[in-house]
C-alpha cells in the first residue's frame, strides 16, 4: 500500500513540477520545497492533488512546507487522514 | 514594555540568519538622479564612486528626461505636491482622468484606473474579478505582487509549468466546471527576460471560454513595434481582458500603476479594489510627468527603437565574447553563471571596474541558476556598452569563464 502512494506522488511530482526533458531524479527523499523543485506557491495543487486522489482533506495549518518536502514526510501526513 | 526580550532576541536572530544565509539585502546611497551615470556611495561611508548603471529598470531613459522633470515642476506649481485623500473622496484631479485616458489610448483598451503601484493594481483585480467559484491559472513564474493578489482572493488556484501550453491546457480542462477562469501571466517575466506567448494564451482562452490578465510592467513603453506593450508584440491587441502595468519602471519611473481593459473590469476596481478605495491617490506631480512620458513615446519610437538597437548590439558581443547568455530580444539580459557565489564575486569586480550590475541566486531564481542580470536602458550610448563590456570580459577572463557553458561552469565552481 505505502509503495503504491509513494509511486503515485512521485509520479505525479515528476509530471507536474518537472519539464518534460528534465533529469531531475526524485525519490522518495529527495527534497521537494527546500529544493525548489516545488515553491511554495506551487504547493497548492500537490495538496490538491492529494486531497482528490486520496479522498482526505488536509487542513491548512497541517499542509506546511516542512510536510510537503519529501514524498515520505507526504506520506507521514497521509497516515493521519487515510482512513485504513 | 510590550516589546519584550524574547521579541528582540527573535528578530534579530532571523536577521542574523538572514546574513549568515546571504540574503541580506543592502541599500546602497546614488547621490545623483537616476541615469546612467550615477554616483554611488558602497559601503556606507565610501568615497562616492561614479558607476554606469546596468541594473534600472529604466528602459527607456525617461526618469530623469529633461521633458518629464520640466513636466513635474509645471504640474507641482498647477496642482500642488499632494492630494491627502484617497481617489474617491476629493482625491481626482482633472489630471488624473486625463492620464488614464491617454494610457487607455496609448494601450489600445477601453478604460484604466491608476493605482498607487502595479504591486497595488496586482492586490485589488483578481479579488474584484473572482469569488469562490471561479478559478485563477497562473504561470509558475509570475510576479510576487501576482501571488499575494491571488491570495487575496477566494478564486480557486491553478498554475501551469513555465510558459507550458500543454500544462496550461489540462488545467483549463480540469476547471471547466467554475464559473469564470482567468488565465494569469506576466507578460515579460523579469528574471530571464522571456516573453509569454500570448497569442497561444489568447487561442486556449477563447476555444475553453476564459478570460486573460497580463501584468506588463517589464513591458509598457517599448515592447511591440510602437511600445504598447507584450500584446502589440504578440498581436493579440483587443483580446487581453486585464492588463496591469506600472508607471515605475520604462513610463519614467517614479511612482504608479493602473489596471487598464475592459471597461466594466475597470470599473469595478472603482468602485471595489481595496488598495485603490484606501490608499492615497497618486500625487498631482508624479501624474503630471507621466502624462508627458505617454506624449513623448506616443509621438514617437525613436527611444524603444534605439533600446531595441542596443539590446542587440549587447547580446551580440556577449555571446561572442563568450558569455553564456539567456537568449532573447529583451533588454532584461541575464549572464548564467549558476553558481551564487560566483554571481556576487562576479557582480563585486565588475563594480570595481565601475559598472553597477546585481547578482541574483536562490531562492529568487531557481537552484544552480544563479545570474548577473543586466538591463539595457535607452539612456545608454554605445561608450556605456562598450564599457561594460569590456569589463565583463576582463572579469569573465579572471574567472576563466568565458565559453563555458552550464555543466562546465558547474564543474568549475559547484551549483
Amino acid at each position: 500500500m505505502a509503495e503504491d502512494l509513494k509511486k503515485i506522488i512521485i509520479d505525479y511530482v515528476k509530471k507536474e513540477y518537472l519539464e518534460e526533458d528534465s533529469d531531475q531524479e526524485v525519490n522518495e527523499n529527495t527534497k521537494l520545497i527546500s529544493s525548489g523543485i516545488v515553491d511554495s506557491f506551487s504547493m497548492v495543487s500537490l495538496k490538491m492533488f492529494l486531497e482528490k486522489k486520496f479522498h482526505v482533506k488536509i487542513p491548512d495549518e497541517k499542509a506546511t512546507p516542512e510536510a510537503f518536502d519529501s514524498v515520505n514526510n507526504i506520506l507521514v501526513l497521509l497516515k493521519e487522514f487515510i482512513k485504513t | 514594555m510590550a516589546y519584550s526580550e524574547k521579541a528582540q532576541v527573535f528578530y534579530g536572530g532571523e536577521l542574523k540568519s538572514l546574513k549568515s544565509g546571504g540574503l541580506f539585502k543592502e541599500e546602497r546611497y546614488i547621490q545623483s538622479p537616476q541615469k546612467a551615470n550615477i554616483k554611488v556611495e558602497f559601503p556606507l561611508g565610501a568615497e562616492p564612486k561614479q558607476v554606469i548603471n546596468f541594473c534600472a529598470n529604466n528602459y527607456l531613459g525617461l526618469s530623469s528626461h529633461p521633458e518629464v522633470v520640466e513636466a513635474a515642476r509645471k504640474g507641482l506649481d498647477a496642482r500642488g505636491y499632494g492630494m491627502s485623500s484617497v481617489r474617491f473622496i476629493c482625491g481626482t484631479q482633472d489630471i488624473h482622468h486625463e492620464l488614464e485616458k491617454k494610457l487607455s489610448e496609448f494601450l489600445g483598451t477601453e478604460d484604466t484606473v491608476l493605482f498607487p503601484s502595479c504591486m497595488e493594481a496586482n492586490a485589488g483585480l483578481f479579488e474584484v474579478m473572482l469569488d469562490k467559484e471561479d478559478a485563477m491559472i497562473s504561470d509558475r513564474l509570475v510576479h510576487a505582487s501576482i501571488v499575494d493578489g491571488m491570495r487575496l482572493c477566494k478564486a480557486q488556484l491553478f498554475n501551469y509549468k513555465h510558459s507550458n501550453m500543454a500544462h496550461l491546457e489540462e488545467k483549463l480542462q480540469e476547471t471547466q466546471a467554475c464559473r469564470f477562469r482567468l488565465i494569469i501571466t506576466d507578460g515579460v517575466f523579469s528574471m530571464d527576460g522571456d516573453i509569454a506567448k500570448l497569442d497561444e494564451i489568447c487561442d486556449l482562452a477563447e476555444k475553453y471560454d476564459a478570460m486573460v490578465m497580463v501584468d506588463d510592467s517589464h513591458a509598457t513603453g517599448f515592447v511591440g513595434k510602437h511600445g504598447k506593450g507584450t500584446h502589440e508584440h504578440c498581436g493579440v491587441m483587443g483580446r487581453i481582458d486585464a492588463i496591469t502595468t506600472t508607471l515605475g519602471k520604462a513610463l519614467g519611473g517614479a511612482a504608479g500603476g493602473c489596471v487598464s481593459g475592459r471597461k466594466e473590469i475597470v470599473e469595478l476596481c472603482r468602485q471595489r479594489a481595496r488598495p485603490y478605495l484606501f490608499s492615497n491617490t497618486v500625487p498631482p506631480v508624479v501624474v503630471a510627468a507621466s502624462i508627458k512620458v505617454v506624449e513623448l513615446i506616443s509621438r514617437s519610437t525613436d527611444r524603444r527603437d534605439k533600446l531595441e538597437e542596443s539590446t542587440k548590439y549587447f547580446r551580440g558581443k556577449m555571446t561572442k565574447a563568450g558569455f553564456d547568455i539567456k537568449e532573447g530580444m529583451h533588454p532584461i539580459v541575464p549572464i548564467m553563471l549558476y553558481n551564487a557565489q560566483l554571481a556576487q564575486n562576479v557582480a563585486r569586480d565588475m563594480y570595481l571596474e565601475g559598472i553597477y550590475v546585481v547578482g541574483f541566486f536562490f531562492p529568487v531564481v531557481p537552484q544552480a541558476q544563479a545570474r548577473i542580470r543586466v538591463q539595457i536602458s535607452a539612456d545608454h550610448e554605445k561608450e556605456h556598452l562598450d564599457k561594460a563590456i569590456a569589463a565583463f570580459t576582463k572579469v569573465g577572463e579572471k574567472y576563466k569563464i568565458l565559453g563555458k557553458k552550464k555543466e562546465e561552469i558547474i564543474a568549475m565552481y559547484g551549483m
